[in-house]
C-alpha cells in the first residue's frame, strides 16, 4: 500500500503547478496544502483554474510542471492508490438515469471495490445520508434535481474516502435545493473528512469551509479562514453610499483620495473598513447603508470580479 | 457507527503496483455493464433473435430458392453459420463504437469512472470484455434461428460460444478504438458506410469469397470478421484442420493484441488530457482570464488594502 497512513501527511500537497493548454495557461504555478480533516473551499469565477486542478488531481489531466501528492501518493504515478482513498464528486451529472438509486449505488460499489460483504450497508449508508432512503427503487430520471445532486454526493462517500473534491456541487440549483446539500457536506465535515469544494457561490465558501482558497488566474491569491480573510481585507463594516449630484465616479474618487479601498455594488459605492472613516469625511457624505463585512467584499477587492 | 470508525476496514484493497493492470478493476466495470443489462436485455434479446431470424427468412428462402447449393453446402446452411458470425459483428462493434463514443462524449461517464480506482486500459478491456461475453451468448441465438430452419445440430457447435466470444472482442476493441478516434456523430456515417459494409459483405457470409477479384480476397485476410466466418463453418460443418483452425485463432488473437492497444492509447488520448486543448474549455475562459489576469497580479503582491 501506500507511504502514508499518517494523519501528519496532508491530504492534498500542489507544489508549483502548471497545466498548458496550447497558448492559454489555465492553471499557473499552483500551491496549495490541505492538511487531513480540513474542508477547504476552492474559491474563484469561471475560468480561474478550478476545475483544471480538480481534474489534475484525479489524473484526468496530467500537469506540465509541478509537484501533486494526494495522502501522500505522487500524481499521476500513484494516481490509483489516491483514488482508492478519495471520492469525486463531479461537475456534470453523470448518474445513470434509466437506472434506480439503488442500482447507482450500486455500480459504483463495484467500481470502488468496497468488500462484498460491506456492499449492502454502505448502498444503504448512502441513502440515508442523501436522505433517499426510502426511494431505492426509484427511476433516477423520476428525482428532483436536488436529489439527483445528492445521490451524486453519497455515490462518491460509498468506499468511506478519505478525502472528497467536490467540483462545483450545486451549481444551476435553486438557493433552497444548494441549502439542503450544505447538510450532507456538513456531515462529512462532522466526520472528519477532508473536503476540497470548488465553487463560486461566496456564501457557499464562507458557510462550509474552515479555509477558503481564493483563486485566480490560475492560481491561489489568497488563503485563511472566511472570517480572517474578511478581517484582513474589508474591516468589520462596510458602508453602501448612494451617490450625489457630482456622480458615482467622483464620490468614489473623493473616498479613495482619503486612502479607502471602495467597490462598485450597483448604483452605490460600498466602503470597506468603514469603521475607520474619520468624521471629517462622513460629514461630506451623505447617510450610509450599513452592514458587515463579508467573503465577497474580499473577493472582489483581492479579484476586481464579482461572482454569485 | 461513524465514517470513521469503519472507513479502514471498507477502503479498496489495492494491493498492485502504481500502473499495473488489475483485474479487479475489470471487474468492476463489468459489473457495472451487467446492471446496466438488467435494464436492457429486452430490447438487446429481441435485436438478438429478430434479426438473424429476418435475415434468414428473407435471404434463406428467398436466394435459397435461387442458389440451391453454394460452396458444397445448402445455402440456407451456408448462410445460416455466417449469420451467427455477422451478429457477433454487430452485437459488439456497433455498441462499442456508438456507445463507447456517447458515453465518453456525452454522459460523462468515463469521467466518473476514471475518478475510481479504474485506469484507462482497465476501462477498456472491461467494456470490451462485457460486449465479448455478450456476443458469446448472444451469437449462439442466430444458431438457433438456423437449426429452426433446417440447420443439422452437431458437437462442433459446442465451440460456437467461445468463437463468437473470441470474435466478439476484437470487434469490440477495434469498435472502442473508432469511438475514440472519431470526433463527432456525424463521423460515424463514414464509420458504417466506409467500414462495416466491406468488413460485413467481404468475409464469406453471403457468398464464397472465391467469386471475387484476387485484391478483393487478399484483402479479406485480414478481415477479423472472414475468420471467425471459417472457424464457425468449420466448427458446425467439421473438416477443419487444425492447422488451418489455429491460422485463424490466431489472426483473431494478433487482432485482439493490436487493438487492444490502440483503443487504450487512442481513449487515453481523448479522456486525459495532457496538453493541446482542453476537453471542453468555457466559451468565455480566455476573455474571463484577460480580464482577471491584471487583478490577480495585483492581488498577488497581497498586502493589506490599507495600513493606517
Amino acid at each position: 500500500m501506500g507511504p502514508s497512513d499518517s494523519s501528519a501527511v496532508p491530504a492534498l500537497l500542489l507544489r508549483g503547478v502548471v497545466k498548458r493548454f496550447g497558448s492559454l495557461t489555465a492553471v499557473d504555478g499552483l500551491d496549495l496544502d490541505v492538511p487531513q480533516g480540513v474542508v477547504l473551499g476552492l474559491l474563484g469565477p469561471n475560468g480561474a483554474g478550478k476545475s483544471t486542478t480538480m481534474k489534475m488531481l484525479t489524473a484526468q489531466s496530467l500537469a506540465d510542471e509541478g509537484e501533486i501528492r494526494i495522502l501522500g501518493h505522487e500524481i499521476p504515478a500513484e494516481s490509483k492508490w489516491a483514488r482508492a482513498r478519495m471520492g469525486v464528486v463531479p461537475q456534470h451529472d453523470n448518474l445513470d438515469e434509466e437506472l434506480t438509486v439503488e442500482q447507482n449505488l450500486r455500480m459504483f460499489s463495484f467500481l470502488y471495490r468496497v468488500p462484498r460483504r460491506q456492499r449492502r450497508e454502505a448502498i444503504g449508508r448512502a441513502m440515508r445520508l442523501a436522505q433517499l432512503g426510502d426511494r431505492g427503487d426509484t427511476l433516477v430520471d423520476d428525482l428532483s434535481g436536488g436529489m439527483r445532486r445528492r445521490l451524486l454526493i453519497v455515490r462518491a462517500l460509498l468506499h468511506r474516502p478519505e478525502l472528497v473534491l467536490m467540483d462545483e456541487p450545486t451549481v444551476g440549483l435553486d438557493p433552497q435545493v444548494r441549502q439542503d446539500l450544505w447538510g450532507v457536506i456538513n456531515a462529512l465535515r462532522a466526520e472528519g473528512v477532508t473536503v476540497l469544494m470548488s465553487t463560486h457561490y461566496i456564501e457557499e465558501a464562507e458557510r462550509l469551509s474552515d479555509e477558503v482558497a481564493l483563486m485566480a488566474a490560475g492560481r491561489v491569491v489568497e488563503r485563511g479562514t472566511p472570517a480572517d480573510l474578511v478581517a484582513k481585507y474589508a474591516g468589520a463594516t462596510v458602508e453602501e453610499y448612494t451617490p450625489g449630484e457630482d456622480g458615482i465616479d467622483a464620490l468614489e474618487a473623493l473616498i479613495r483620495g482619503h486612502g479607502f479601498t471602495t467597490r462598485r455594488t450597483g448604483t452605490t459605492v460600498s466602503v470597506l473598513r468603514a469603521e475607520e472613516l474619520p468624521e471629517s469625511l462622513r460629514d461630506r457624505l451623505a447617510t450610509p447603508l450599513r452592514r458587515a463585512s463579508n467573503l465577497e467584499d474580499v473577493f472582489v477587492t483581492l479579484t476586481g470580479e464579482s461572482v454569485e | 457507527m461513524t465514517l470513521r470508525q469503519t472507513r479502514e476496514d471498507a477502503r479498496p484493497e489495492i494491493h498492485a503496483r502504481p500502473g499495473r493492470f488489475e483485474a479487479d478493476a475489470v471487474l468492476g466495470v463489468v459489473a457495472r455493464e451487467w446492471i446496466l443489462y438488467g435494464q436492457s436485455w429486452r430490447a438487446t434479446t429481441f435485436a438478438a433473435v429478430v434479426e438473424p431470424t429476418l435475415y434468414l427468412l428473407c435471404f434463406g428462402f428467398g436466394m435459397g430458392a435461387l442458389i440451391g447449393t453454394l460452396a458444397g453446402y445448402s445455402y440456407i446452411d451456408f448462410l445460416g453459420t455466417g449469420i451467427v458470425a455477422v451478429s457477433v459483428m454487430f452485437q459488439s462493434m456497433m455498441p462499442a463504437v456508438i456507445n463507447t463514443f456517447i458515453k465518453r462524449r456525452f454522459l460523462h461517464t468515463y469521467e466518473g469512472i476514471l475518478a475510481t480506482p479504474i485506469d484507462v486500459r482497465e476501462l477498456v478491456t472491461g467494456e470490451a470484455l462485457w460486449l465479448a461475453l455478450r456476443s458469446g451468448v448472444y451469437g449462439c441465438v442466430p444458431l438457433l434461428v438456423a437449426i429452426g430452419f433446417g440447420l443439422r445440430p452437431g458437437p462442433g457447435m459446442l465451440l460456437v460460444p467461445f468463437i463468437a466470444f473470441l470474435a466478439g472482442f476484437a470487434f469490440a476493441l477495434f469498435g472502442i478504438w473508432i469511438s475514440a478516434v472519431i470526433t463527432s456523430v456525424r463521423s460515424m456515417d463514414y464509420v458504417f458506410s466506409g467500414l462495416f459494409t466491406p468488413l460485413f459483405l467481404v468475409a464469406g457470409t453471403f457468398f464464397p469469397l472465391t467469386e471475387l477479384p484476387d485484391w478483393v480476397q487478399s484483402a479479406a485476410m485480414v478481415n477479423p470478421l472472414y475468420h471467425a466466418v471459417e472457424l464457425i463453418r468449420g466448427v458446425v460443418f467439421g473438416g477443419l484442420a487444425p492447422v488451418t483452425a489455429l491460422g485463424h485463432v490466431a489472426v483473431l488473437l494478433a487482432f485482439i493484441v493490436l487493438m487492444w492497444f490502440l483503443a487504450g492509447f487512442q481513449m487515453r488520448r481523448r479522456v486525459v488530457s495532457s496538453g493541446g486543448l482542453p476537453p471542453a474549455p468555457p466559451p468565455s475562459h480566455a476573455a474571463t482570464r484577460r480580464r482577471w489576469a491584471p487583478s490577480a497580479a495585483r492581488s498577488s503582491r497581497a498586502r493589506p488594502p490599507r495600513s493606517r
